[in-house]
């Protein structure tokens, strides 16, 4: 499993990338995709749209179910991955690539492991 | 506690992703993942196990007479060698399970049924049986594996003379065949679409049937398939569904399974009902989504805002490359080519209502 260092990780299983101080790319994690399975479907919010951390913010459906995403932060969507609106097996190919959104004026966050925790979380989940 | 089938030991080895289905420890898929298994049998060649499986077998002078009684098709005619789809119906015209009946010798029928209705099926068989009938439900002591895919008949035919290869759709050599040194009989039959056999063993023989069928068939791209590809397939071919497309309280004829449903036979369970029952009121009928979105199970079907109706299976065909669902409509709410909305966790993605199957070889 493939969990980079630099990242953060929501117990979720979505990944944080800080790309500033208050703005950052939000993901599906390596083990996310994998228990997913092959992706067919991305349901995205719109730029502008508020998230909040811990609540649903898009949903992804494999050839056999739909899971909700979470937010790891509160913020504001400032763009959205389309690419993935079209091709949601990127996400399988490249997790950490195929970010989801863009979040801007991050005011809050959840508790987010770094990558050593992720993985134990992941084999204690597998 | 699920069980295990006789292969299990297998899907570990193979890398299966295990999951509990219908009283069953099966894959849900392999590392290969559910898409690729699914072009596999449209492209090449896959191997499921369907051990789970429900066998029984009906013998004795008074075992047509069983079947005819209990199920809605039709056996009189039915040749040894030949294989004959059948829902068996409840007295209120609803169906108990479907299955398939072997006709092996003049005298003994072995029918093949869904391993969620194992029991419901053995108690309602047992109950309704006719005088000189012996039933035994064989179900434990076997095998079954299904090889499906355009390069099934190059793998077996490196592996058995071609002369007992069944070669017509639902038809089977009726003496064992040696495969990898497995006794089987060995079917043209399946659940995906695909050109494809289904092969029955003793269930202590599966696992060296399975390695040598994915040995055999390794240089025709074969790879072992799981759950997963299995419903994609049928849904995708727009089999149906036991418990989806039909159940308790959804009628044979409703399901569009009419051409398994003789109203001119004497008798059989459920007849009376379906005939007081008169034109179906409900219809099966195929969806293709338009709109962005998966179509899944039990979604409202709105044909210019009203409600005729719900989707009983739905998912995305990954050889069609789009989302596709079978309903259960008001009968006559919908023609071919009409654009319906299906309410997908409250969004309305649009659909149109086409042929069924959506696949056909």
């Amino acid at each position: 499993m493939n969990t980079p260092k630099e990242l953060k990780y929501a117990r979720s299983h979505e990944w944080v990338r800080m790309t500033g101080p208050d703005t950052a790319e939000i993901g599906l994690t390596d083990f996310a995709q994998d228990q997913l399975g092959d992706l067919v479907f991305v349901e995205l919010p719109e730029v502008g749209d508020a998230v909040t951390a811990g609540e649903s913010f898009a949903n992804v459906e494999s050839v056999k179910a739909v899971s909700d995403v979470y937010s790891p932060v509160t913020g504001v969507v400032v763009e959205v991955n389309e690419e993935l609106l079209d091709n949601a097996a990127l996400i399988n190919e490249d997790p950490y690539g195929a970010w989801l959104i863009r979040v801007g004026e991050i005011t809050g966050q959840e508790e987010l492991l770094d990558a050593d925790d992720y993985d134990t979380v992941c084999q204690e989940e597998a | 506690m699920e069980k295990k089938t006789p292969l299990y030991d297998q899907h570990v080895a193979c890398g299966g992703k295990i999951v509990p289905f219908a009283g069953y420890l099966l894959p849900v898929e392999y590392g290969t993942g559910v898409i690729a298994e699914h072009m596999a049998v449209r492209e090449a060649c896959g191997l499921f196990d369907v051990s789970h499986m429900g066998e029984v077998l009906f013998q004795g002078p008074g075992a047509l007479k069983s079947l005819n009684h209990l199920l809605s098709n039709d056996y009189t005619n039915l040749a040894i060698g030949r294989v004959r789809y059948s829902p068996m119906c409840n007295a209120q015209g609803g169906v108990v399970d479907d299955l398939i009946v072997y006709r092996c010798t003049e005298d003994s029928y072995f029918v093949v049924v869904n391993a969620a209705n194992r029991e419901k099926d053995v108690a309602h068989m047992k109950a309704n049986l006719l005088p000189d009938t012996k039933f035994t439900d064989i179900s434990d002591q076997v095998a079954q594996l299904a090889l499906q895919g355009p390069k099934s008949k190059e793998i077996l035919a490196g592996l058995v003379p071609e002369a007992v290869i069944p070669q017509k759709y639902y038809s089977f050599h009726p003496e064992k065949v040696s495969v990898c040194g497995v006794e089987c009989i060995i079917s043209r039959t399946g659940y995906t679409g695909s050109w494809g056999y289904e092969l029955y063993c003793a269930a202590d023989q599966g696992p060296i049937l399975w390695k040598g069928l994915l040995e055999a068939g390794k240089d025709y791209g074969l790879i072992p398939c799981g759950l997963g590809a299995r419903d994609t397939l049928r849904l995708e071919a727009a089999m149906p569904l036991y418990g989806h497309e039909m159940n308790d309280e959804i009628s044979p004829l409703e399901a569009c399974l009419d051409f398994a449903v003789k109203l001119n036979k004497p008798e059989f369970i459920g007849k009376e009902a379906l005939v007081a029952a008169g034109a179906p009121k409900r219809t099966r009928v195929g969806l293709k989504a338009t709109g962005r979105g998966i179509l899944r199970e039990h979604q409202e079907v709105l044909k210019d805002g009203v409600s005729v109706g719900h989707t009983t299976s739905g998912t995305f065909c990954p050889y069609l490359k789009g989302a596709y669902a079978m309903a259960l409509v008001d009968a006559g709410s919908l023609a071919l080519g009409d654009t319906v909305e299906v309410l997908v966790r409250n969004r309305k993605v649009t659909a149109e209502v086409v042929p069924l199957p959506f696949y056909k070889l």
